[in-house]
């Protein structure tokens, strides 16, 4: 099980061939207090870096990006209801959407966790 | 000899107004309950005899329940409404620094024009020949909007900005599909534009991309000519920009813009830094609204709607809305259908609104120009600049401006919150604080391609006396949050009638309408 990470801020850990996807912690901290999660229909190709999500703080709306291309075979509806998950939790309980993996390939470009606190650190 | 006997002169000390006052308001200053939760069943300002209804034509809609109106007297209704105002922050009470919105001062001149009976008092509906001095009007001030733009055409009756770009868009389309384009489903708009911009392609049914902007808070012109293609209907560009610069690669954007068979859009809001001074026509652009009631005075509306004409190109006036104003054998006509406009070679893509336009925006606008004259007209923009100048000058070493490397600004100046980092004080904070010293915040938080923007268009009606006291008050702020002082910040506004307001929960949970208690009570 590995996760990886995107210049846009989402993570997505792998599990067999499923692979679940959300935003960073560094993330939900700029964003501030989310309180709209707009989740894509189960069933929904996403491509790698297509729009998969929406995200709405008292800031801003931001689009969440797909780290990898995939189908997607669960969102987390629990969201609708708590976004503040987002906040609380958001390597954890805070996921978005879990894919079905297209091309494992396509993780190798991602970053690492090492990679991206640098990556971070550097912003 | 001192007068030992009469009330005292000065104040005695008090203990800081921590007393909770009995009645529940502060000094002068009253609460105010919603309308809903004052007054009493039954009262009324007014006294009408009760209509004779022979023939109740309801059926079974009438009303069965009390309509819930609440009961109050005219000096009672007077007194709410009043004290609401002594609440609001207005442009006539302080300096309204909002960037993007062009909060100067409205001119009393334009209000008594407007109220000439001869203008307010009329009705679209009169027949033409009784409004030949509206018509006359709204022709001249046509005239003065097409000389200042050198656009040979415009559309006066859209109501807004937004409205303005919804036209010049149709207009757009219409073009197109008249070529047999109707292929071209794209709009290009800049990271840096308005959210209006984007939201207006996307009403109008375009597929909307974006085009970065480069180190210089420019549009970036290499990529904006990479997305060019057949697909592309339209670029939607703001000029000034949001970040207050001007765009400075307007004609290579047009040519190119042009070669790829697309037509250029301009935002016009931020027209007041270069009116009289740069004409938009001699930029290549195709269609711009202008936000009458920003430049032309009467900002964020004049108790109404706003007024967003759309001058237009050559290649786009053919399908400029009706009504169309022409001058007939008679005085001026109006044209208000497609086969009237026909026989004058036009091919309208429809009708924006029911009637003409805002016609009391147009009489202030129309005021504001002749009273300034053309001379004038280019001091307002060459003043707005110079204004945004002195405060972008003073505050960049003590605050954080992003573009300030690039040169002067426009009718802006934009600052980040580079300067604020580590101290635990944001964007927000900052903000929060100016309302304690008596400002209307800045914009914040846009554009989104500054983090933690801070916007600010003083516009050229403030004297440099009061931005020598907003500078003074801002660049004090910084400096203590640099200073890691936040007492000012942390929990303020102190001084406002209400502290700070929880935004996630009004987000999250809105209460969007009043309920009466006894509804209240038992839907729980």
């Amino acid at each position: 099980m590995t996760t990886k990470y995107t210049k846009d801020h989402e993570w997505v850990r792998v599990e067999g061939n499923v692979a679940t996807v959300g935003i960073t912690a560094y993330a939900a901290e700029q964003l501030g207090d989310v309180v709209f999660v707009e989740l894509p229909a189960i069933g929904k190709a996403v491509e790698k870096g297509g729009d998969a999500a929406v995200v709405e703080s008292v800031k801003a709306a931001s689009e969440v990006y797909a780290p990898i291309s995939g189908e997607v075979v669960e969102v987390n509806s629990a969201l609708v209801d708590e976004p503040a998950k987002v906040n609380a939790e958001p390597t954890g309980a805070g996921w978005f959407m879990k894919l079905k993996v297209k091309s494992a390939g396509e993780l190798n470009g991602l970053m690492s966790e090492a990679e991206y606190n640098d990556y971070v650190k550097g912003l | 000899m001192m007068n030992k006997q009469g009330r005292p002169t000065t104040g005695t000390a008090t203990n800081g107004g921590e007393l909770a006052t009995i009645s529940g308001h502060r000094g002068l200053d009253r609460e105010v309950k919603l309308i809903f939760e004052t007054g009493r069943p039954g009262a009324c300002g007014v006294d009408l005899p009760e209509p004779e209804l022979k023939h109740d034509r309801l059926g079974g809609l009438r009303r069965r329940g009390a309509i819930g109106l609440p009961g109050l007297s005219e000096p009672e209704v007077v007194r709410h409404f009043v004290r609401l105002s002594r609440k609001n922050y207005a442009i006539d009470y302080g300096l309204y620094p909002l960037g993007s919105c062009t909060m100067k001062h409205n001119p009393r001149l334009n209000e008594k024009m407007a109220r000439l009976p001869g203008f307010a008092d009329i009705h679209p509906l009169q027949p033409v020949s009784t409004i030949q001095g509206a018509l006359s009007l709204i022709d001249h001030l046509a005239h003065w909007l097409k000389l200042l733009t050198n656009m040979p055409a415009v559309a006066m009756s859209p109501k807004a900005g937004a409205h303005g770009e919804t036209c010049g868009l149709m207009t757009i389309r219409a073009a197109h599909h008249a070529k047999g384009e109707a292929h071209r489903t794209v709009v290009l708009v800049p990271e840096s534009a308005h959210g209006t911009n984007p939201a207006t392609a996307a009403l109008v049914g375009y597929t909307v991309e974006e085009v970065p902007a480069n180190e210089r808070g420019r549009v970036d012109v290499a990529a904006l000519k990479a997305k060019l293609g057949p697909n592309v209907a339209a670029i939607m560009l703001t000029n000034p920009n949001t970040c207050g610069l001007f765009e400075n690669d307007m004609i290579e954007i047009a040519d190119a813009v042009h070669k790829a068979g697309a037509y250029f859009y301009c935002d016009g809001a931020n027209f007041n830094a270069i009116v009289g001074r740069v004409r938009p026509g001699d930029l290549g652009i195709d269609a711009m609204h202008i936000n009458l009631h920003k430049t032309f005075s009467t900002p964020h509306g004049g108790g109404g709607p706003g007024a967003g004409p759309v001058v237009l190109s050559a290649a786009l006036a053919p399908f400029a809305p009706v009504p169309l104003i022409l001058h007939g054998a008679n005085g001026f006509e109006l044209i208000e259908d497609d086969a009237a406009a026909k026989s004058h070679d036009a091919k309208p893509f429809g009708r924006m609104t029911a009637f003409h336009g805002q016609m009391g925006m147009f009489t202030r606008a129309m005021a504001y120009m002749l009273s300034h004259g053309a001379d004038g007209l280019a001091q307002v923009a060459g003043d707005a600049v110079l204004n945004a100048n002195y405060i972008l000058a003073s505050l960049k070493d003590v605050m954080s401006a992003p573009f300030a490397h690039s040169g002067p600004c426009m009718h802006e100046a934009l600052f980040d919150d580079s300067f604020l980092k580590d101290t635990g004080v944001t964007t927000l904070d900052i903000s929060k604080a100016l309302i304690d010293e008596g400002y209307h915040p800045m914009t914040m938080y846009f554009p989104l391609v500054v983090h933690g923007a801070m916007l600010i268009e003083p516009t050229e009606t403030e004297s440099k006396h009061a931005l020598d006291e907003f500078i003074h008050v801002l660049g004090t702020l910084a400096k203590e949050a640099k200073g890691n002082d936040k007492r000012r910040f942390e929990g303020a506004p102190h001084f406002a009638p209400r502290r700070r307001l929880d935004e996630t929960a009004a987000a999250r949970k809105p209460v969007l309408r009043w309920t009466p208690p006894a509804k209240a009570q038992a839907a729980e």
